[in-house]
Formats: structure tokens, sequence, C-alpha cells
């Protein structure tokens, strides 16, 4: 089965990104594929490297950069609500004159395009949010 | 490029949160990959749709007269789930009318709000290929 994935919130405040980490670590173990994993809303925070959690805790964002890694995951951060909420990467801080970029390994930032072309290529789209 | 069903269902309040606001920007952007597209509003998500919101004194932009340009994209199936109405003390006529334009009876002017019963709307989710929450 090949699975879209869309993550609708943001790391630590919320379970999805949490859950939607476990789904997509289940189901390719199990063998199946992960078309590609959308991050929106708030789920844009999860590309960030710029996060310290508490050495005791799990690590939300090196956990995708590194699931990513190991499968050759596609891990697409939504342009429209990165720019709202600060996920820069090289290209967003010359257009926008940013000091920095904060983009995690193994994402990307595109368009909204990116999720509906997961929703048409996918067997299913499983959306973890609110 | 294959053509699904997309079904968008909007579950919140249109201010308080970004999710109606952002929803509306994957409809909108969806709208170019020329897909078989419903949008579903239950719970708090049919305030979305009352007529007359004025957010001047709250200093968000008041993008509800956006939904009045679905039909120019050709998006004409908008659910309203009856008991989300009913629970709120709404009825269709506090919604916008929305409307579109059918090519194929001379441009007539057809309303694109249904409201259905909680058992309609599960069947469409039931039918619908990718249904995306917000």
């Amino acid at each position: 089965m090949k699975f879209g994935i869309s993550v609708h919130e943001g790391p630590y405040t919320h379970q999805a990104a949490d859950s939607a980490y476990f789904f997509c670590k289940a189901a390719l173990d199990a063998g199946h594929e992960i078309f590609r994993v959308f991050f929106y809303h708030d789920g844009v925070n999860n590309g960030t490297n710029y996060a310290t959690p508490p050495q005791d805790d799990r690590n939300v964002m090196n956990r995708w950069s590194e699931l990513a890694k190991e499968h050759d995951l596609d891990l697409v951060v939504c342009v429209a609500a990165a720019q709202r909420r600060g996920i820069v990467d090289e290209g967003e801080q010359q257009r926008n004159g940013k000091e920095g970029k904060n983009i995690a390994d193994g994402f990307r930032i595109s368009g909204l395009g990116q999720l509906i072309e997961a929703g048409i290529e996918a067997d299913r789209t499983i959306v973890f949010g609110d | 490029m294959a053509v699904k069903k997309f079904l968008y269902v909007n579950r919140k309040a249109p201010y308080g949160t970004i999710y109606a606001w952002e929803s509306l920007e994957v409809v909108l952007i969806g709208a170019a990959f020329d897909q078989d597209v419903a949008l579903a509003f239950i719970d708090d998500g049919v305030y979305q749709l009352v007529k007359g919101q004025d957010t001047k004194e709250i200093g968000m932009k008041n993008f509800s007269p956006t939904y009045a340009a679905l039909g120019d994209y050709d998006i004409n199936k908008i659910y309203v789930e009856k008991e989300s109405l009913d629970a709120r003390g709404l009825t269709v006529d506090d919604l916008q009318h929305l409307v579109w334009e059918d090519e194929d009876e001379d441009w007539a002017e057809k309303d694109s709000i249904k409201v259905v019963t909680a058992s309609e709307m599960a069947e469409i989710m039931d039918q619908s290929e990718v249904v995306l929450s917000f």
C-alpha cells in the first residue's frame, strides 16, 4: 500500500506529530510505501533544526530526519504555512532576506500542490491533526 | 492525471484558529488539479459559511467572501450538516447564498450548498477517496 501523510500539528504541543511518525515507521517496517509526508499548519514546525528539546525527552524533529535518511522519505513543508511560521531554507532565506535558515535535514519546502499530488498518487491519504 | 474524489472537511470556527483559512488555501490551490472536489462543513465549521461576518474588532482578515468565489473554480458541492446547524440555532438562511453556473444548462445559476444529515454526511465521506480534515 502506498500512503500519503499530512501532519497538521507541531511537535510537543500535540501528539499528532508523534502519531504520524509512529504510523510511518510501522507502515515502512511492514513493507508499505510512504509516497510523501506533507507538513501543514503548525505541522511545519516539525521541520526546524533550531529547537533544543530537553535531553530526557524524544527529539521529534530529529526523528523525522533520521527516518527520512533511512527510508529516503520525501518530507515536504508547505511554503505558505512555513513563511507564516518562520521555517526557512536557503531559497527562502535569500528571497525574503532572512539572517539564517532552519530547515532540518531531510525536509524541503514546496507548495500545497504537493499535498494534492500525494492525495492523487497515494492509495490512502491520512491526516494527523487536531 | 487520475481524477479522484476529494473531500475537504471543515470542522472549526472561522476565527480563533487558522484551520479554516488554511483549509480554504488548500481548496483554492487544489482547484488547479482538476479533481472531483467537495467541501463538508460540520461542527463549528458551519460558522465558516455564516453571512455578514465582520472581523474589524479582532484585527483578522475577513476571508468569508472567498467562499462565494468557489463556484468560479467549479467547486459546487458544498455539504453542510443539518445536526451541526440545529445544535447552533442556525438554518441555511443564516449562511451565504453560494451559487455556481451550470455550463450544460445555459449557465443557469444553481445553489452550491446542500444541507445533509449526519448519516448522509457519513455516506459522502465513505464515497470520497481523499478526505482532508481541517
